[in-house]
């Protein structure tokens, strides 16, 4: 039987979380996604699945609780907005160091500071450039709509533990607070200690027996020949990860002569762009990338070939728009569109930027 | 005259065995400087979880610090943790493995600065892990900055004129403060730097653990601890000075039982 419920797309990732047989959620209170922990504590998943959630005293002892859970081969989730995110920080570059997979949501605010409660997308150099210190890549993910930020959680943790890295979904305050139908995840088993051995090897700390070797979860080398080869190792899987986890959906882009790029709400705003445009006569197309790393270089390259340049469509400064430029190579113009602070921009809006772009080209 | 050739192993035949170093501290040299308590520490604590037969039970987190690389020395599953946040990551494994035993390992540092949010919260919340906690009044790994636990009028590379309350702080009490919370079952300052102390420090980390198994909350045990190349002394005037002076601050004993 389908199980289909009207959600807020906070509350459907928090289900989700359950349902994909999560170990552990520990988070701490932010707008506007304070209702995943909210929820979680309703739905007293201890008693459905053996799930324990647990309030931490702030960010940073949060993703250090998912550091240690994680670390004993568990599917562990956090979540918090932009401020939040940034205090995890220190926290994610430990795990990406030391290869530990998780799931971290980030469903932004407008900043800097402590900026706004209203949607933002500024958070994107901070999800796919890095963030915290060192060499290191997330895998990050970034849902359109309430039924993606429900799918993303279990693929968020298939991915986080097929690479031993961790995942972030990158969503924002619009798409976390409204609320669409949902086609809820089957229930998935938790898996026990000895399933995570075979399926993912032993690697986890949950108590060394005679037989084996003892288990050690650090990110440290004090030797420097062996941290840079514990960097090359890193950079290895990372381009395994960009030959193979690409994910975006291009929308009516096979004949189309401008094309814009967009994730997330700009995304969804976009669509509307695609028909008012095409009503008017202008053929765009809309490429959304679901991975924002890895970034669908190539199919962005591809169509640069045939479009006549590209507007990346963002609610920041201008982020994104250096990779949609990395990938156009020159071969078309690229510029920006884009609203900050939590305003989030109107397709009509959108729509005389396209057309001002398309005049310049001429 | 000629001089009859024992072999360890022989030696080890004839003799009755007063010592024997527990399996759990793998054979390797200790990167502590000669004289400094750490490794004792390390060596009950691995003694403790030998006796109760709960090697394979037990996940230890490493803080950073000195002990940053315990994990290269005690022979069970380990995890290093981000600086003070060891009590947190003890919460995330404790959460998901609630039948092992679990501990953290710190320095004053740690647990007393950069960690204070992470050691008070998880007390309160009662926690139920062990948090060996070593006071030696400085930051040793970094070169002997002051710490919360450096005494007053102490000198260290960032006091170097003595420590100075006004501007400064005072030396931190905070197994006192945490005793007060009623998540912690025990709370006990103890130290290593001579036998009759070992005996007793070793008894309240058996207590801790044995807390742990009867699932009572938290037990912190603090260890007040040299560190004669922060304090710049030798092992031998470093223990004396501790006696003369880390103790009159720290003073040994059960603070919760
Ligand atoms: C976030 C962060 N800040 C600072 C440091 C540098 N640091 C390493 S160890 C240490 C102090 C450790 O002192 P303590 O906890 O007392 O341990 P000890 O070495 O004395 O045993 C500091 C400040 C760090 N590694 N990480
Ligand atoms: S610096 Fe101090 S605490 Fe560190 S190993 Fe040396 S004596 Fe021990
Ligand atoms: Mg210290």
């Amino acid at each position: 039987m389908e199980d289909v419920k009207l959600m807020k797309g906070n509350e459907a990732m928090a289900e989700a979380a359950i349902r994909a047989g999560a170990d552990a959620y520990f988070g701490y209170p932010i707008t506007p996604q304070s209702e995943v922990i909210e929820y979680l504590m309703m739905e007293k998943p201890e008693n459905r699945t053996g799930m324990q959630v647990l309030q931490a005293e702030s960010e940073v002892a949060a993703i250090n609780m998912v550091y240690g859970a994680a670390a004993c081969g568990k599917r562990v989730m956090t979540s918090s907005s932009s401020p939040g995110i940034s205090l995890k920080l220190e926290g994610i570059s430990y795990m990406a160091g030391s290869e530990l997979p998780c799931l971290i949501a980030n469903v932004m605010r407008g900043g800097p500071g402590l900026g706004t409660i209203q949607p933002g997308q500024a958070d994107y150099f901070q999800a796919v450039k890095g963030g915290g210190h060192g060499d290191y890549r997330l895998i990050v993910l970034a849902p359109s709509t309430v039924q993606e930020m429900a799918d993303f959680v279990d693929l968020g943790f298939e991915l986080a533990f097929k690479y031993r890295n961790p995942v972030m979904i990158l969503s924002d305050g619009a798409i976390g607070q409204m609320m669409e139908k949902v086609f809820l995840p089957d229930q998935k088993e938790r898996l026990t200690d000895k399933e995570v051995i075979n399926k993912y090897g032993s690697w986890a700390t949950t108590g060394k027996p005679e037989s084996r070797e003892r288990n050690i979860i650090t990110s440290l080398n004090l030797k420097s020949e062996v941290q840079e080869n514990h960097n090359f190792h890193l950079q290895k899987k990372y381009k395994s990860i960009e030959e193979n986890e690409i994910r975006y959906e291009a929308i009516q882009c096979d004949d189309a002569e401008y094309i814009m790029v967009a994730f997330g709400t700009s995304a969804r705003i976009c669509q509307k762009v695609i028909q008012l445009g095409r009503d008017k006569g202008l053929k765009l197309g809309l490429l959304r990338p679901i991975t924002l790393w890895p970034f669908p270089k190539q199919i962005i390259n591809k169509l640069a070939d045939t479009s006549k340049g590209f507007l990346s469509v963002e609610m920041n400064a201008g982020q994104m728009i250096e990779d949609v430029q990395l990938a156009v190579n020159g071969k078309a113009p690229v510029s920006h569109y884009g609203r900050m602070g939590g305003m989030i921009p109107s397709p009509s809006d959108v729509l005389v930027a396209v057309e001002k772009e398309l005049k310049k080209i001429g | 005259m000629t001089e009859a050739v024992i072999t360890p192993e022989e030696i080890i035949k004839r003799g009755k065995i007063v010592f024997k170093k527990t399996k759990n501290m793998l054979d390797k040299t200790l990167s502590y400087c000669p004289g400094c308590g750490h490794g004792v520490a390390h060596r009950l604590v691995m003694e403790v979880i030998e006796e109760m037969g709960i090697t394979e039970d037990t996940i230890g987190v490493a803080p950073v610090g000195c002990s940053v690389l315990a994990y290269e020395f005690m022979n069970i599953d380990m995890q290093q943790a981000a600086h003070g946040r060891a009590p947190a990551v003890a919460t995330g494994i404790k959460r998901v493995l609630p039948e092992k035993y679990v501990f953290t390992y710190q320095g004053d540092g740690d647990l007393a600065a950069i960690g204070t949010a992470e050691t008070i919260h998880a007390c309160n919340r009662g926690e139920n892990i062990v948090i060996i906690f070593i006071n030696n009044g400085i930051y040793g790994m970094t070169g002997g900055q002051m710490a919360p636990t450096t005494l007053q009028g102490m000198k260290s590379s960032t006091s170097p004129y003595g420590r100075v309350v006004e501007t400064m702080g005072y030396p931190l009490k905070i197994t006192e403060m945490v005793a007060m919370l009623p998540g912690v079952a025990y709370a006990t300052r103890q130290a290593v730097h001579e036998a009759k102390y070992v005996r007793k420090a070793k008894r309240a980390i058996r207590k801790a653990f044995e807390n742990q198994k009867d699932k009572k909350g938290t037990s912190i045990v603090e260890i007040v601890s040299n560190c004669n190349s922060g304090w710049k002394m030798t092992p031998v005037d470093s223990n004396k000075w501790l006696e003369e002076n880390m103790l009159a601050y720290f003073p040994l004993g059960d603070i919760k039982k």
